[in-house]
C-alpha cells in the first residue's frame, strides 16, 4: 500500500511559540500516503489535524514551526523534498501547482470581487505560461469536469450569485486546475447539507480516479471518512493515536479514543430512547499534557501504567495503536 | 491607480454608478465647477486681480455677477481662479495622502512584525492637532501652493494608513487569502489582487473625505497667514478675506462658502457611488 509514498510524514512536532513558553500543537506525528491513494486525519477541534496539514503546506502562522522531523514529499520531476525545511520560494512554485488545497468555507474561500472564470484563470497564470484563450478553454474543461451546469455562462458570475455546493465545486476546480499531485481537503464537506455532501464526496473520488491524485482528507467526521479514505489516522491532542486501513478501523477499533468515537455514533435501528455513548471530559490543552498518554484522563481503561509515554505499536496487521493496554483491551473485545 | 484599471475592466460599472439619481446629479454638478474652473482664463468676465475702489463691495447683480469685494475685485472671477487653487490642494492632498496610507496601511496591516512600529508612528503623528502639525510642517517648507500639498498629505496619511491597516487585518484573515497562499499566489499579488482591490471602497470614501478635508485646513492655514501666499486666492482666502465684512456684504463669504459645500457634497455623494458600484454585491442590484 505505501510501496511508493506521494508525502511521507515522519516525527512531526509543531510549536507554537507564545510570549512565555513554547506549546507544543502537533507531536510524534507519522503518516504515509501512496500515490492515489485517500488517507483521512481524524479528530476533534484542537487535536492538531489542521496544523498538520498547514505545517505540510508551509503555511504555519508566525508564531508556529516545525521543530521537529521530516515532511518528505515526492515532487512531480521525481525528487523528494523535505517541506518542513524547504525556503518559501520553492514552496509557492510547489502550492497550487503540485499540493493543492481546499477549505472549509466555501462560502468565503473565493474573493467576491472576481468572477469565478477569472480566479481559477489566475491560478493558470500562476503557475503556467498559457495564452489568455487557452486558459479560458482550460477553466471551461475544469468547469465541466466539476459538473457545473452551464459553465460557459457560469465563468462570468461572481461568487454570491452561486450556491455553497456550486461554490464548493467551484473551489475544486480551482485547487484541481494544475493537476496537483496531492489535494488536501480541509473539512470541505463540513458547511454543505448532507445531499451536497455526498455529491461532493462523489466528485472527489471521480476526479482522483480521473486525474490519480493523492487526498488528505481531514474532518472530523466519521461518516465521511468510511465514504472516502483508504486509511485512516485518528489524532487526539496533537498525536496520532490509531493509524489503519479504514475497514479495519471500522470493524476493530483498537485504541480506547476510536473505540469511544464510533460508540458515539448514532445508529439506524437504536432502541428508541437509548442514549448516545459520550466521551465524557474534554481535551487537555497542549500547556496541561499529561505526562502519558495524553488520553488517559477521559479513558475508561486507564490505569497507573498509562502514566508513562506510548509509543505507537502494532495492534493487529497493519492497524497501530498508541496505548500500553492494547493486549489488555483485545482480550477483553 | 488600482482603481482606475479597475473600473475600467468592469463592463456594468458606469451604468452601475450612474443609476442612482443623486450620484448622476453630483458627478454632473462637480464636473461643471471642474470645467468652470478650469476654464476661468475664458469664462472670468474680469481681471481677478483687477481692483476699482470705488465699485468696492457692490451688492450681486449690480454689474458684477456676484458683487465686488472690498477692493473692488469682481467676486465671480476671483471664485473662478480661487477654485484651482482649492481643488489642487484638495486632489493632491487626497491623492498623496491615499498613496502613502495604502502602503503604510498594507505593511502594517499584512506584517505582523511591523505593526506595532508603524502604528505607533501613525499614532504619534495623530495625536497631533490637524493645523497646528500643518503649521509646524508649513513653517519648516514654506508657503507655496506646492508645499501646502505636502505638508497637508503628510497630516492626513495616518488617516488613510489607519483605514488601510483596520481593514487589511480583516481582509488578511478571511479563508480566500488563505486559500490564495495555499494555492501558490506570491504576496505582492495577494496584496493588491486580493487586499487592496478589497478595501478600495473605504479608501475611496476616506479619500473623498480627505479631500474635502484637506480644501478646508488650506482655507484655515491661508487664513493664519502660514497658507498659500495671499495674492493666490483660494476659496478659503476668500471667506476669511469676507469675515470682516459679513454685516454689510454677507454675499462675500456667502459664494465661496457654496462653492466649497457644493464640492464638499457632490465629492462624498460621487465617494458613495463609487463604493456601490465597485460592490458586485450592490451593483447587479442597481
Amino acid at each position: 500500500m505505501t510501496a511508493s509514498p506521494i508525502l511521507e510524514v515522519n516525527d512531526l512536532q509543531v510549536e507554537f511559540a507564545t510570549r512565555r513558553q513554547s506549546l507544543v500543537a502537533v507531536r510524534d506525528v507519522s503518516f504515509a500516503l501512496g500515490a492515489g491513494k485517500t488517507l483521512a486525519l481524524v479528530g476533534e477541534s484542537g487535536s492538531g489535524k489542521s496544523v498538520t496539514s498547514l505545517a505540510i503546506m508551509g503555511l504555519l502562522p508566525t508564531a508556529g514551526r516545525v521543530t521537529r522531523g521530516t515532511i518528505a514529499f515526492q515532487r512531480g520531476s521525481g525528487e523528494t523534498v523535505d517541506l518542513a525545511t524547504l525556503s518559501q520560494p520553492a514552496m509557492r512554485h510547489i502550492r497550487g501547482a503540485e499540493i493543492a488545497m481546499i477549505f472549509q468555507e466555501p462560502m468565503s474561500s473565493l474573493n467576491p470581487l472576481f468572477t469565478v472564470g477569472d480566479q481559477i484563470g489566475e491560478m493558470l497564470m500562476l503557475h503556467s505560461n498559457l495564452s489568455s484563450v487557452a486558459r479560458r478553454a482550460k477553466v471551461l474543461e475544469m468547469l465541466d469536469l466539476v459538473e457545473i451546469p452551464a459553465a460557459a455562462s457560469r465563468m462570468s458570475a461572481y461568487p454570491h450569485e452561486l450556491s455553497g455546493g456550486m461554490r464548493q465545486r467551484v473551489m475544486i476546480a480551482l485547487a484541481l486546475i494544475c493537476r496537483p499531485l496531492l489535494l488536501i481537503a480541509d473539512e470541505p464537506t463540513t458547511a454543505l447539507d448532507v445531499t451536497i455532501q455526498a455529491q461532493i464526496l462523489e466528485l472527489m473520488r471521480r476526479l482522483q480516479r480521473e486525474l490519480g491524485m493523492s487526498i488528505l482528507f481531514i474532518t472530523h467526521d466519521l461518516g465521511v471518512v468510511a465514504e472516502i479514505a483508504d486509511e485512516v489516522a485518528v489524532m487526539y491532542a496533537g498525536e496520532v493515536v490509531e493509524r489503519a486501513p479504514t475497514r479495519p478501523l471500522y470493524a476493530h477499533p483498537r485504541h480506547p479514543y476510536t473505540q469511544g468515537l464510533i460508540a458515539s455514533i448514532p445508529r439506524p435501528g437504536r432502541a428508541p430512547g437509548e442514549r448516545l455513548v459520550p466521551i465524557h471530559g474534554t481535551v487537555p490543552p497542549p500547556s496541561a499534557m499529561p505526562p502519558g498518554c495524553a488520553f488517559a484522563p477521559r479513558c475508561p481503561h486507564a490505569g497507573p501504567e498509562c502514566e508513562a509515554p506510548v509509543a505507537l505499536t502494532e495492534a493487529a496487521p497493519g492497524q497501530l495503536a498508541r496505548c500500553v493496554k492494547l493486549r489488555e483491551l483485545a482480550a477483553h473485545a | 491607480m488600482a482603481a482606475a484599471s479597475a473600473l475600467a475592466e468592469e463592463p456594468g460599472f458606469t451604468r452601475a454608478l450612474l443609476a442612482r439619481r443623486s450620484v448622476l446629479a453630483a458627478l454632473c454638478v462637480f464636473l461643471l465647477i471642474l470645467a468652470a474652473v478650469l476654464l476661468a482664463t475664458w469664462i472670468a468676465p474680469a481681471d481677478p486681480a483687477a481692483m476699482a475702489v470705488r465699485q468696492r463691495l457692490s451688492p450681486p447683480g449690480t454689474g458684477y455677477l456676484l458683487g465686488s469685494d472690498p477692493y473692488g475685485r469682481d467676486v465671480f472671477s476671483r471664485l473662478l481662479f480661487a477654485g484651482r487653487v482649492s481643488l489642487t490642494v484638495g486632489a493632491g492632498v487626497a491623492m498623496i495622502a491615499s498613496v502613502g496610507g495604502i502602503l503604510i496601511g498594507l505593511v502594517a496591516g499584512y506584517f505582523p512584525r511591523l505593526d506595532a512600529p508603524a502604528s505607533r508612528i501613525i499614532d504619534a503623528m495623530m495625536a497631533f492637532p490637524d493645523i497646528l502639525l500643518a503649521i509646524a510642517l508649513v513653517a519648516i517648507l514654506g508657503g507655496s501652493i506646492a508645499n501646502v500639498i505636502i505638508a497637508l498629505s503628510i497630516v492626513y496619511t495616518p488617516r488613510i494608513a489607519r483605514t488601510v491597516r483596520a481593514s487589511t487585518l480583516v481582509i488578511r484573515e478571511l479563508p480566500y487569502v488563505e486559500a490564495a497562499r495555499a494555492l501558490g499566489s506570491s504576496t505582492p499579488f495577494i496584496l493588491i489582487q486580493h487586499i487592496l482591490r478589497n478595501i478600495l471602497s473605504p479608501i475611496i470614501v476616506q479619500a473623498t473625505f480627505i479631500f474635502a478635508y484637506a480644501m478646508l485646513a488650506e482655507a484655515g492655514l491661508s487664513f493664519l497667514g502660514v497658507g498659500i501666499d495671499p495674492s493666490t486666492p483660494s476659496w478659503g482666502t476668500m471667506i476669511n478675506e469676507g469675515r470682516q465684512y459679513v454685516d454689510q456684504a454677507p454675499f462675500l463669504i456667502f459664494f465661496p462658502g457654496i462653492a466649497i459645500a457644493a464640492s464638499v457634497l457632490c465629492l462624498q455623494l460621487i465617494g458613495d457611488g463609487l463604493r456601490d458600484a465597485l460592490d458586485p454585491r450592490i451593483a447587479r442590484q442597481l
